[in-house]
Parts: C-alpha cells; structure tokens; sequence
C-alpha cells in the first residue's frame, strides 16, 4: 500500500500507527445445534428450541453434529488455511445464567483450523490478512435484563448453537481494512455456504485487539480487547474511540492496562469490563464426553471438492474471460448472490451492458429499496431481455430506463411493456427522414445559423428530433440522417 | 421352592418361564419384604405402587422371550428414570423428576424388567461408604452399624438383604466392587465404553461404568448381557460384538494364564487378606489355570492419579447445578450469591471437597503440575496393563485392603476412606472390566472379595474364572436378618 493511504493518528508531530486483530464469531449454517438436535432458527419464542442436553440435565452428553465439522472444514479450506486431521473439545469452565453447563464446549489448545489468509481489495491494492486459527464452539443462551424488573429471564435457544471463532493475526491497520476485512470474510463464508454473515440477526459478532504505537515502531503495543461488537460500523467507530483513548494515555506519559473492555454505542467510547487482574479462569481441560475430533484425508478431499468458485478466483475469471475492470469485478463478486445474477444474466446477454445495468440501474434500485439482490424486484431472466432489446436496437437506452422503472413493479416482462406502451425504437430510414425534414421545415432560421458556421446547434436538432419521435427514434439514425441534410 | 426373594435372578426367571410364579407374586414379595427392612435405608425412592401395576399387566399378557420377564428390580438413584425421581443421593436434585430415562435402564424395561425404586448411594456417587449421602447411611445386611461401601451402597445392602434380585451401581474408582466386596456380593465394572453413560449423574466421565451387581456370577452374567449396548448418545461408547455372556458362561478355564502382580502386596495388608488371595490363586490352579507373577510398576501413582483426575471433571460436571434450571435454589440478592447460597447449601462436605480439589488442580498455574501429569501416569498405568496382558489372559487381586468398616470409623480420615479404592482405582483408569466375587470372611465373619481384572472387552473371560472360582471357593453369606420389623 502507498504511504498517503496509510492510517495514521496524529498528535503535535507524532503519527500513531493502530494495530488491530479481530476474533469473529460466525454463526455455522446448520439445521442442528452442535452437539444436539435442537433447531437453529433464529426468531423462535423463547425456550422452544431447547433440548436436553442444550439445557445441561443431569446424565446428558454431547454428540458431535458431523454437519458442523464439515462446515468448519470447508470455511477452512476458503481461508486456504491447514485443516488438522486431529482437533480436541476442551471444557472452558464459568458460571453464568444463560450457560447451562457450567462451561463452554471449545476448542483451546488444538483447533480443528491452522493458519490461513484472507486477500483484501484496498482502493490502492491488494493486502493480506494472516488467520491464526479457526476453531469450533457452541454458543451461550441469551440473558434477558429488561423484561422484568426483579430478575433476569433466560433464553436457551442460541444454547448449544456451532460458532466458528476465526481469529485473525494483528495484520490489520485501519478501519477501512477492518470493513473490507468482515466483508471478505463474510462473502467467502456466503460463497461456501457456512455462514450467512448476517449481522442484525447475529450470525456474525466480532471481539476487537487494538494497540496503538508510534509510526516506525516495530514492537507490539499493550493491547486492549473489545468485547462483541455487533456491526461493522461500531467495530469501526469501536476502534477509532479506543485508539484514541489509547493514545491519550500515551501522550500522558501513562500505561496502557491490557484489559477486556465493551464498547458504549450511545456514547462512543469503551470502557473497563474487566483488568487482567480479574480475568477468569476458565480451567480449560479436554472434554472427557467427547473423544478427540479425528477427520480423514479423504474426507478432506471429499469437501475440497466440493469447494465453489470462490470470489477470489472468480474475480480473476471475470477479469480474464469478460474483460471487465477489476473495480467491476471485485462488485460483482463481492457477494455471491450478485455473482450468481450477473452470471445468470450475460447467459444470454452482452457483458457489458449488464456490468453496468446491475452496478447501476439495479443497485440503485436495491438501494433504494434496502433490498438484497436475492429480493431483487426484477428478475435476471427480465434484466437480460431488456439488456438484449437494447442490444439489437429495439429500444434506446434511454428508453430502457423507463422501461425498467415499470419492471420493478411485479417484475414485469420488458417485451410486453415494449410492446403495450409502443416503446419499440423507430429504425426506418424513410420514417426519420420524414421527421428530420420536419424539423428542417419548422426550423429554417437555426439551419441558416448552422450552415454559418455555428457548429453547436447540431444538438439542437437531435433534440427536436427525438422529440418529434416522442422519444423512440433511433439516436444513431437520427444523427447519421441529420448530417447528411445539414452538411450534404 | 425356596422364599422368593433369597433366589437368584436365573431361578426366578425360570420359575416365571415355567409360570411357577407370577411376576406379580415376585413383586409383592420384594416389596413385602422392603417393608419390614426399612432400617437398611437402601431406599430412596420407592416405586411400589406402579411395581405392583405393572407386574399385573406383565401377568396380562406376558412375554417369555424376554430376558427379564416381569422381574422387579431397584437401581442406584444414579440413573435418570422417567418420571421417577433421581436425586444422585444430594440435597441439589432432591425434587428431581426426569422426563427420559437412561439408556442402561431402559435396557432393562426393554426386556421385560421393573423398576422396583430407586437405591441409595454416596452423594453423586463420591465416597466409599454410602455416608455422604443427603439421604443418610446404608445398613450393611452382613452386620448392624457396619458400612454396604460405596458409592453403590444402597445397591449391594439390598442385593445382600434380599431385597431387589439383582441390581446395577456405577464405578468411577471402585464404586460397585468394594461395595460387593463388604456385603458378600458380585459387582462387575465392564470396560469403559461399555454400557452406556447416557442418562447417568455424571460423576467423573472418563472412569463412569454402569455394571451389574447380583448375588451370583450366573446372575451377573444375564445381566451384563441386558445392559451393555452400544449407544450412539453416548460418544465415547463404543460399537463391538457382545458375547451372549450368559450363554456362553462356562467353568472350563483349563489353560488359562492368570498374573499376580507383586505391587497389590500393600503395607499393612491384613493378614486374612493375603490368606485370602492365597486360596483364590490356589482354586484358580485347582482349576487348571496357569499362575504368572507379574508387576504393575505404577501401582502405586494410581490413587493419587485417580484423585486427580476424578475431581477435576467432577468439578465441572457439577457446575450445572446451579440454581438456574433444575434441583435445588436457595434464593439470593443477586446471581452470584444466588449461586453461592444453593452450591453451599446443596451440596455435602464430601462434594465440596472434591469440587475444590478439581478446581485447584485445574487452576491455571497448576493444571501442568497436577491435571497433566496426572494424565500422564494414566497412560503408563494403562501400559503397565497393555505390558502384562501381553503375558496372561486376566489378574487376580483382593477387591479391597479390608472388610467392611463400621459407620463414623472413617468419616473423618478422608485419605483413610480413600485407601479402600486402592486395589480397584487402577482398572478405571486403565478403562479395563473387574469384576469382584466374594471369596472369604475376616475374623469377624465379614465378607471379603476377590478382584479378576480382565483384557478390554473381555468380560467373558472374567465372568468365566470367576464362575470356575466361585464353584471352588462356594462361598456363603451368612445373614441373620437382624434388621427385620413386623
């Protein structure tokens, strides 16, 4: 990356450097909790997706969802990242009123996930971000504090629920990085199939390291750790807060505590949950109800296999095989929904033109709309038909647009609505030439003008003449035929 | 026809077959007698009303292909049974009433089995003594004010007292063989992985075995066969062929090669006890079977491994009674000391003890010194054992250091109390299956056992010397029904 685009905090001649890892928890894509058969749908009433053995009653014991193992190997795979053929299930032991056990079934010493690295598209290219480990885990239930005043209500229908904690190495630099960090994150995940990276429904939370240190320093920071943060905009607000605070002490002459801390949305700014002092012991040890993981080569090879295109490689096939920008092509595959769509589209339609019907067009209108693509109010079999009556000249561009404006509503076959409102372009030379001499006729003052010299006003008579085609003429007729009258 | 409730499982089950008796006549009679026992407190829970039902319907319309058929049995209240309350014998599950029912019982109401009540034992299964029991102590039929052992206490007074004809403990380090060692009993632990632990209080996970307990090796045959399954809710058991034990049962041991390891030779070892193992390896060459001395190096690491490692996951294993979902709440101000109040007041002292001990040794600082080395010696425990059975078919040990102590003799010695696991703590932590058969008494007429460890899977071998020596040695319990009341 270039120097200019660097991030850097500055006090009275100082430049700060922030460093920043980030341990994400992916919700894993599965029907069943990881080590039970309870549901994972998320928006259930409370306590309905419970089994016995998500509520820890006495004698129940955990049995490994097998699903939950191959989605992890296959987000493993995505982040090109060491699968370990042997995996162990700790026990991290604590007492709270929405872990029903008494202790988190982890992985501590031995991930089921090794190293592995994740490529982000910067505006001034391409950085790498090291992952230090992928490693299984099940979720807590929820507390509920502000439903009665006298108690705190438990919800256990997260309990038992499979996360992936994707740790990464602090390679990260800037809130910018960290945004397109989770977003490639998220669409490798999306891609895969094992994570929907949905963040309002909590699919996708992140604890945040941040240190601080002076620009040219090579020695790490004390670092502070912010607790689940929830979107990408306060994991970014999170972190430009602490590194600021961070500093301040710095300027200070005082030390940084390494502690956890949470971050206050309300008012911006994160503050002590605990000292390092009062970290808790979590008395890691191997779950003895669970035999450590072993997974085969074969079974690996099975789900490499099974491994889609992922946007990295996708992006260098659109790059290659249509030509496109590598701007365009880093939007069209940064989600594999869009991908899906432009690739369901240019089946039968120029590239081109669909690039820049979906990039413009289509995701102002879901923009708009707050709308997915997978939502999108007009379908891709519509969008081609349309690209491709602009293709061969049926209607203009501009015609085009008004066209797709009544699409949207229901999804509306762009043919018909050609064909009922009388869209279709006028490409008959005679038909324009008629309305050219019109103009001409109605006009004779401006054509002395022109034909003196003043050049500008060829635009004039393109105007005149679409307007006398109410807008269907053919752009390329009418200016081909009106050179011909004007300058012949 | 001798009285219903002194026959062993095998007659009874005969004598349904030949509709001699009627699972309904049996039933009555096992309560009937329960009644008048009550002093034993062996019970915990009784389930004698729907015993009775349930015999009659079995009566109905019975099912002689069965293996159990219309039998009455009581269980240690370790095992979850539906709608029936299982309280571990602790003050925190005191109203518990389970909506499932562990895999090891169901597998004796699958085969034709009823569930007579729920037995006795030590608090979650910790103690050797059945005193720690929220429930108090277990009279051992064999003499008044003497300890049943434990923690299967409850279970081997009421195989002994006649009051159930067979029943199943649990052994995490000894739990079901020094219990039948006191009271004149058989009690086998199978190989870990076994019978499965689904539905059973968790006490420490690694060394957990259900087995059965009876007042015979035939019996414990029969039973064995009934309650070890492989069990997909359960992930560490294990999916192999089963011997149809019963059938297969025979006393024809000629050949077989039987090690005596030097390191069971304990300090202080009473001398009854040395005569005893003596006569045992003597019936065993009577029978043919070939003597082999053999060594178990780390012998004497496997107490202290033991007392290790089964705290530590028993630490864990009990953080869930809580408060928050189940069992017993003492209320409180706030969460913590809500949890505070209910841990403190639910649990007994023994509980607690080895709650800290496992929490200590798993402590960040010291889980190095103490878990993982603890780990360690584990596995040579395990290999001392892999080693010697590259030499003999089984080990014949005592099952305990002595016989059956008196209540209060050692409530306040722990380590004391301890000591009784020493001979049968090693094959938990080796996962091996030792079963232990009475063999002899002391001085005092008290019952002593004999331990035959045996190869992984290899129940059959065990069940079969034993059988050969339990012909040899026909040992008598001698049992005045001294706790009887009108």
């Amino acid at each position: 990356m270039s120097k200019n685009s660097e991030y850097l905090i500055e006090r009275e001649n100082k430049q700060y450097e922030v460093i920043i890892g980030l341990e994400v928890h992916a919700q894993v894509t599965s029907e069943s909790k990881l080590f039970s058969q309870s549901s994972t749908k998320f928006g259930a009433e409370p306590n309905t997706q419970v089994s016995l053995v998500d509520a820890a009653f006495p004698g129940m014991l955990p049995v490994i969802n097998e699903f939950c193992i191959e989605q992890a190997i296959k987000t493993g795979i995505g982040l090109k990242a060491k699968i370990n053929k042997k995996s162990v299930f700790d026990r991290k032991n604590y007492f709270y009123a929405d872990l029903p056990q008494g202790y988190q079934i982890s992985q501590y010493k031995y991930p089921i996930v090794g190293e592995g690295k994740v490529i982000l598209d910067m505006p001034n290219g391409q950085k790498e971000i090291g992952i230090e480990r992928l490693h299984l885990e099940q979720d807590a239930g929820k507390s509920i504090h502000d439903i009665d005043p006298n108690n705190t209500l438990v919800d256990l229908n997260r309990s038992g629920v499979a996360l992936m904690e994707i740790v990464s190495k602090p390679d990260l630099r800037s809130p910018d990085e960290v945004n397109v960090y989770i977003k490639k994150l998220r669409s490798i995940m999306r891609y895969l199939g094992t994570c929907d990276g949905n963040m309002e429904e909590g699919s996708l939370r992140a604890d945040v390291n941040v240190s601080v240190r002076l620009k040219g320093e090579t020695e790490f920071g004390t670092r502070c750790e912010i607790k689940n943060v929830n979107s990408i905009k306060y994991m970014q607000m999170a972190i430009i807060s602490e590194a600021n605070r961070q500093i301040d002490l710095l300027e200070e002459g005082k030390e940084i505590d390494q502690e956890t801390r949470l971050f206050d949305t309300k008012r911006n700014e994160t503050r002590s949950m605990r000292s390092k002092e009062d970290a808790h012991d979590y008395r890691y040890f191997p779950d003895p109800d669970l035999l450590p993981l072993e997974i085969s080569q074969e079974l690996i090879e099975k789900i490499k296999s099974d491994i889609p295109e992922l946007p990295d490689e996708k992006k260098k096939r659109f790059i290659d095989k249509f030509n496109l920008s590598p701007y365009e092509a880093t939007i069209l595959v940064s989600d594999i929904e869009t991908s899906n769509f432009f690739e369901e589209v240019i089946k039968n339609s120029d590239v081109k033109l669909t690039t820049n019907w979906i990039t413009g067009e289509l995701f102002a209108v879901l923009n708009e709309k707050n709308l997915e693509i997978s939502q999108s109010p007009v379908s891709a079999k519509n969008l081609s038909k349309l690209i491709n009556l602009i293709k061969d000249g049926t209607i203009s561009g501009k015609i085009a647009k008004t066209v797709f404006e009544q699409m949207i509503d229901g999804d509306q076959d762009p043919l018909i609505i050609v064909k009922e409102k009388g869209l279709k372009q006028e490409s008959d030379p005679k038909a324009i030439e008629e309305l050219i001499n019109k103009v001409i006729e109605n006009n004779s003052d401006k054509v002395a003008e022109y034909k003196s010299g003043k050049d500008k006003l060829f635009g004039f008579f393109v105007g005149q003449a679409m307007k006398e085609s109410k807008g269907k003429g053919n752009p390329q007729l009418i200016n081909k035929i009106l050179k011909e009258k004007l300058n012949g | 026809m001798s009285d219903i409730t002194s026959q062993s499982l095998f007659e009874l089950t005969s004598n349904i077959k030949e509709k001699k008796l009627s699972s309904g006549e049996i039933t009555k009679a096992f309560i009937d007698r329960a009644e008048k026992s009550k002093k034993l407190n062996v019970y915990v829970t009784d389930n004698f009303e729907k015993a009775i039902d349930q015999s009659k319907k079995f009566d109905s319309n019975p099912n002689f292909d069965l293996k159990l058929p219309g039998i009455p049995i009581a269980v240690k209240d370790l095992f979850c049974t539906n709608g029936v309350r299982t309280t571990a014998g602790s003050k925190i599950l005191n109203n518990f009433v389970p909506t499932y029912e562990s895999t090891v019982t169901q597998n004796l109401w699958s085969q034709g089995a009823i569930l007579l009540g729920k037995l006795n034992c030590d608090e979650f299964a910790m103690g050797s003594s059945n005193e720690t029991s929220f429930f108090g102590n277990v009279q051992n039929p064999v003499g008044e004010n003497l300890v049943p052992g434990g923690s299967s206490g409850g279970s081997s007074a009421a195989v002994a007292a006649n009051l159930t004809p067979v029943t199943i403990g649990t052994d995490t380090g000894g739990s079901i063989r020094q219990p039948a060692s006191f009271t004149g009993t058989v009690g086998l632990k199978p190989t870990y992985g076994s019978c499965s632990r689904y539905g059973i209080v968790a006490f420490a996970s690694s060394l957990d075995q259900a087995g059965p307990m009876t007042k015979n090796v035939r019996d414990c045959s029969m039973l064995l066969e009934v309650i070890s399954s492989f069990d997909q809710k359960d992930s560490t058991s294990i999916d192999y062929k089963r011997n149809s034990y019963s059938k297969e049962l025979s006393k024809d041991i000629k050949g077989k090669k039987i090690g005596i390891p030097k390191e069971y030779r304990v300090d202080n070892m009473p001398d009854e006890i040395e005569q005893l193992w003596k006569n045992g390896i003597s019936y065993a060459k009577d029978c043919g079977a070939e003597i082999i001395d053999i060594s178990l190096p780390h012998t004497n690491y496997a107490l202290p491994t033991y007392y290790i490692v089964a705290p530590a996951e028993a630490s864990s294993n009990l953080a869930r009674y809580d408060g928050v979902k189940y069992g017993f709440r003492s209320p409180g101000q706030n969460l913590i000391e809500m949890y505070e109040k209910t841990r403190s007041e639910g649990f007994g002292d023994e509980v607690k003890r080895r709650i800290m001990i496992g929490t200590y040794v798993l402590s960040s600082g010291y889980y190095d010194a103490y878990y993982l080395k603890a780990q360690k010696v584990r596995q040579l425990i395990k290999k001392d054992f892999d080693d010697a059975f590259s030499k003999v078919d089984a080990i014949l040990t005592p099952s305990t250091p002595s016989s059956a102590f008196k209540i209060g003799e050692k409530t306040n010695d722990p380590v004391s109390m301890y000591l009784n696991d020493i001979f049968t703590v090693p094959i938990n932590l080796a996962g091996l299956p030792g079963i232990s058969i009475p063999a002899g008494k002391d001085k005092n007429n008290y019952p002593l056992g004999l331990q035959v460890i045996g190869k992984p899977f290899d129940e059959q071998n065990i069940l079969n010397i034993s059988y050969a020596l339990e012909d040899k040695i026909n040992f008598k319990n001698d049992i005045s029904d001294w706790w009887l009341s009108e």
